[in-house]
């Protein structure tokens, strides 16, 4: 998991996206326990208070729950997680948008250059 | 969560300057609180009331209830701005002297960051670089199981990747009951280890809010603020 943040946003809700993205896109699955507070908060170099209220967001919205003691774990609710991920492929997709016409690029262009693209 | 420190009304001045001017403040425990302001803000002179190494002129300062003095001494672990210790001693004799020093030394820990840095602990301490000496300071600081840990400008002197050292150590030495103030010029390094800020300009608090709070607010790093609000 890549865990830079963007510094120009709250952090919270990163967190909260980048754990939404590892369940919507099942490198995380229901009933598998997250990463502790602590580790979160190592590999992002945040406070772990952040992470904390990260967790407790996501799991006032049902996307994971706490056992007592224990941890973290996926709930079997994927569907908060997979609104997230869906958002983030939507904003994601109008910059890459915006940054092509910026360029002078119509969509059919851009259609173009996406299918006759090839990794080096 | 307690209150760990608070500052009520803190006024200091040195003949005709005012260094700290009515300044009131209060910090909870289990917080990482970034203390930052231009300089000749008073940010060293704030750390040093805290410390009871300088008296305020009007107001007073509280750790856990007490005024700075004996009852407060093992409560703080205090990074000074400037090297205090004796530099005819070895790293190993160093961190013996704190542990005799101290009740809550953990001379474990003290030696396991200092092998992990690399530092060689038969080193007297004026053959070490400054970056070197630097850490062996914050080291000796972070080992001691505090209540409030005060850091005068802990990063300034050490490369990039030694201050993400310290930063994880801040962060695995995070404990819900003690806090930690950090003053530093360094913003964007350390913004994101902070829970709050506290912006200090002309002796009084300018500013007193979480991280999350203030990137929210203005869609901007601290560091990136910091710069437009103390901008010339």
């Amino acid at each position: 998991m890549d865990w830079r943040l963007d510094k120009k946003r709250p952090i919270c809700p990163q967190i909260c996206e980048k754990l939404c993205v590892m369940i919507a896109s099942g490198e995380l699955g229901a009933g598998d326990r997250l990463m502790s507070v602590r580790d979160v908060a190592l590999n992002a170099g945040i406070t772990p208070n952040t992470v904390q209220k990260s967790f407790e967001l996501l799991e006032q919205q049902g996307v994971i729950y706490s056992i007592r003691g224990s941890g973290w774990y996926v709930s079997d609710n994927a569907q908060v997680a997979q609104n997230v991920f869906n958002e983030l492929v939507h904003t994601k997709t109008v910059n890459y948008l915006n940054d092509m016409e910026s360029l002078g690029l119509g969509k059919k262009d851009i259609i173009n250059i996406i299918k006759e693209f090839r990794y080096e | 969560m307690s209150e760990i420190l608070r500052c009520d009304n803190l006024t200091k001045t040195f003949g005709h300057m005012v260094a700290l001017n009515h300044l009131s403040m209060r910090i909870e425990s289990g917080k990482i609180i970034g203390l930052l302001g231009p300089n000749g803000a008073g940010k060293t002179t704030l750390i040093k009331i805290i410390n009871g190494l300088l008296q305020p002129t009007v107001g007073a300062v509280y750790i856990c209830g007490n005024t700075p003095g004996p009852l407060t001494k093992p409560l703080v672990s205090y990074l000074p701005d400037i090297s205090y210790l004796n530099n005819w001693m070895t790293v190993e004799q160093i961190v013996e002297f704190f542990t005799d020093f101290y009740a809550d030394f953990r001379p474990q820990l003290a030696f396991e960051m200092i092998g992990r840095l690399g530092i060689d602990r038969k080193m007297r301490l004026k053959s070490l670089s400054k970056g070197n000496k630097e850490k062996v300071c914050l080291i000796l600081v972070m080992s001691r199981n505090a209540l409030l840990y005060v850091l005068d400008e802990p990063i300034a002197g050490v490369d990039p990747a030694t201050r993400d050292y310290i930063i994880t150590t801040i962060i695995n030495n995070y404990n819900p009951a003690a806090s930690v103030l950090i003053s530093t010029h360094l913003i964007s390094d350390i913004e994101s280890v902070l829970d709050e800020v506290l912006f200090i300009n002309n002796g009084s608090i300018y500013l007193h809010d979480t991280v999350d709070h203030i990137r929210a607010a203005h869609n901007k790093s601290v560091d990136e603020y910091f710069r437009e609000v103390f901008r010339w």
